[in-house]
């Protein structure tokens, strides 16, 4: 087993047995969904009209959660100075724990979405774009994370400065992935939307990495 | 041990060197930057023409637009720092970058309120979701995010890496943000608006606009020359304190 | 102890730094430092808090870059990462809490190209057998000590890099440090390690930080 996949591994275990993992994301993406109609009131027209872009918000925010920690546990306790004398470059290893870290939020959440746009009366033609956007859009929005889980690494309290440093970077896939949503749910095609939104995956998948291992070895210097 | 020289990366020589440029520059800019703002503001309140559908409102384009200039220049000057610190690790580099950020986050804030006065009588809401002025918004987060990591490091030399890789990815983004946003803007069209500044510009309000475009470009050199030569002292005195402190291996 | 043996694929190689200076902050920690240290040698690096002991450690891995002077191996070229081929043990364990000790040494096995089936007898080697199947934060200080060390049985390399290996360790932890050292250098290998403990060993190599004379 190469020390790619044992990194990999061994990050999905630690979702599972610190209960940090899938379940505690989904019911914070469910708790979100139900505050909704208590906050706009309850006419399904208007909260049809509004779940696209509010399914992608609460991703957006469900996608935040645990970022903080996951550059931060391994430095505070060494585990990164191990992964500097493996021989696998940094960048595959931090794309590693963004994986691990898709795979127990974004991906359970892609899943889950269409059900809970049942709940908020979302078109039903835009149920299986809404769960495509999300699948293609969230690993952007996770690797985002990275650079800023990297940039903040040896910060005490860095979660807030997380999130402020990373939701300006997310308004283009926030924007693609909603409209995307949208226009699937006016019967419109939405090919362009996820074009763009699988762009944007890509170009986080060579910028992230790259930053994120760059941030990490300047704060060790 | 203790007579070492000091091979900290924060050498002498190189801020003693900006300081006597600085000192020799500031004054002739300070004054060059008046006589600009004098003149741009005379042509904007007394020559440049009235507009035929804003009025006098039009004027406010003086003060808006170069806002809007000097908000994307300061950033493209924080990449050359960002390049200076992560590639040449040249000392001044981040001296530069830290100073300019309030800087940049300031005139996005000028070119925000002044749009949006500008909106006022002309849009009649203080706000409008239009593209330009919700990229500008956008910018306005990514200075305030710089700005916020630069607190959050305590150690100089590694706040100015961090910030300059958040630098450099901002960077990147920037345009995928802006065309995003015009496109996001493009699908929910309102039925009429006027744009901020049209794409036709008479001559006599070209005029008066470049100076104050430069009126303003004097005044952030002014700022960025003060603030750093500020950011040097306050570096020095923190070594001065830690050598009163007795801290061994200190050295003045 | 027949694990300790083999040193892996890279043979070990030769120290030189020559003129070192590192400041940390405004403070210039030390310059001009001159070290030569051959396969099978041993350096005891010892001084006063705060001269830059745990500094040289991490500029020796490759974590730090120095502020002038540089840091050979032969026959190693220098593009060459020494991150490949040492083994750096500093105040940090590097075990993550939540996972066994099997699995933390199982991973970090993989990570440093090592094997993951020798876990077990590596853990046992070092006394922690019976810790396995214990998530490391329930293990005392001493304990995860012990589990620490198994990764320099796991993935057999070279060179041995310890910052202060005694720490929290009780006298037969402490018996355990030194021979593995003492097996590490008697195979050729090059063990560096900060502390102020006796090492008891021969041809022992000792470097004084911040003293008059390093």
């Amino acid at each position: 087993m190469t020390g790619w996949t044992a990194l990999l591994l061994r990050d999905l275990r630690l979702a599972r047995r610190v209960g940090a993992g899938a379940e505690l994301g989904l019911v914070f993406f469910l708790i979100l969904v139900s505050l909704l109609p208590f906050a706009i009131g309850a006419d399904q027209r208007f909260i049809s009209r509004i779940a696209p872009a509010f399914l992608w918000l609460a991703a957006l925010l469900a996608t935040l959660l645990g970022l903080d920690r996951l550059l931060q546990a391994d430095e505070e306790e060494g585990v990164l100075d191990q992964f500097m004398l493996s021989g696998t470059p940094l960048e595959l290893l931090v794309l590693a724990k963004a994986l691990a870290h898709w795979l127990v939020t974004g991906l359970p959440l892609s899943l889950v979405a269409p059900l809970l746009g049942l709940m908020l009366a979302i078109e039903p033609q835009a149920m299986v774009p809404l769960a495509l956007s999300l699948l293609v859009g969230t690993p952007a929005l996770t690797l985002i994370g990275l650079i800023g889980a990297a940039l903040t690494v040896s910060l005490k309290r860095g979660g807030l400065l997380l999130s402020v440093l990373v939701l300006p970077l997310t308004v283009p896939t926030l924007i693609f992935g909603a409209t995307l949503v949208k226009e699937a749910a006016l019967g419109r095609p939405y090919t362009t939307p996820l074009m763009l939104l699988g762009g944007m995956t890509l170009l986080m998948l060579v910028i992230a990495p790259v930053s994120a291992a760059a941030a990490l070895r300047h704060a060790r210097q | 041990m203790n007579d070492a020289r000091p091979t900290s990366w924060l050498q002498l020589a190189n801020p003693a060197v900006f300081n006597r440029w600085a000192d020799r520059l500031l004054w002739p800019l300070v004054i060059a930057t008046l006589g600009l703002f004098a003149y741009g503001l005379y042509g904007t309140f007394f020559v440049s023409p009235a507009d035929y559908q804003q009025g006098n409102t039009v004027r406010i384009m003086y003060i808006h637009v170069p806002a809007a200039w000097l908000a994307l220049f300061v950033y493209a000057g924080m990449v050359v720092s960002a390049l200076g610190t992560l590639v040449f690790r040249h000392p001044m580099a981040d001296v530069a970058q830290k100073a300019a950020a309030p800087l940049g986050a300031a005139f996005t804030l000028v070119c925000l309120i002044t749009g949006s006065i500008w909106g006022k009588p002309t849009w009649g809401t203080w706000w409008q979701w239009d593209a330009r002025m919700t990229s500008v918004l956008v910018l306005l987060l990514v200075y305030l995010g710089i700005m916020a990591l630069w607190r959050a490091v305590d150690d100089p030399l590694r706040a100015a890496r961090a910030v300059a890789i958040l630098t450099l990815v901002g960077a990147v983004n920037l345009p995928i943000i802006k065309f995003s946003v015009d496109w996001w803007y493009t699908l929910h069209q309102p039925a009429s608006v006027f744009r901020l500044d049209g794409p036709t510009i008479h001559p006599s309000m070209l005029k008066p606009l470049l100076i104050m475009a430069l009126g303003y470009l004097g005044l952030y050199l002014v700022l960025l020359l003060v603030r750093m030569k500020t950011e040097l002292t306050l570096r020095r005195i923190d070594r001065l304190q830690r050598l009163a402190a007795g801290i061994p291996g200190e050295r003045a | 102890m027949a694990l300790i043996s083999t040193l892996g694929t890279v043979p070990a190689p030769a120290l030189a730094i020559r003129g070192l200076a590192m400041a940390r902050g405004y403070r210039t920690l030390f310059r001009d430092l001159d070290i030569d240290l051959a396969p099978g040698q041993v350096l005891q690096l010892t001084g006063p808090n705060g001269t830059g002991k745990s500094t040289l450690l991490r500029l020796i891995a490759g974590f730090l870059k120095p502020d002038a002077g540089t840091i050979r191996w032969s026959p190693v070229p220098d593009e060459v990462s020494p991150g490949e081929w040492l083994h750096y043990s500093g105040h940090h364990e590097g075990l993550r809490d939540g996972l066994t000790a099997q699995d933390n040494v199982a991973t970090l096995a993989s990570l440093l190209g090592g094997d993951p089936a020798r876990t077990g007898a590596a853990l046992g080697a070092v006394g922690a057998a019976p810790l396995a199947e214990l998530p490391v934060e329930v293990l005392s200080a001493g304990q995860r000590r012990r589990v620490a060390l198994a990764r320099l049985l796991v993935a057999p390399r070279p060179v041995w890099l310890l910052d202060e290996p005694f720490t929290a360790l009780d006298r037969d932890g402490q018996a355990l440090v030194r021979q593995l050292i003492g097996a590490q250098a008697a195979a050729g290998g090059l063990v560096i390690a900060a502390t102020h403990q006796p090492l008891d060993l021969p041809d022992l190599v000792h470097v004084v930080l911040g003293g008059p004379a390093s």
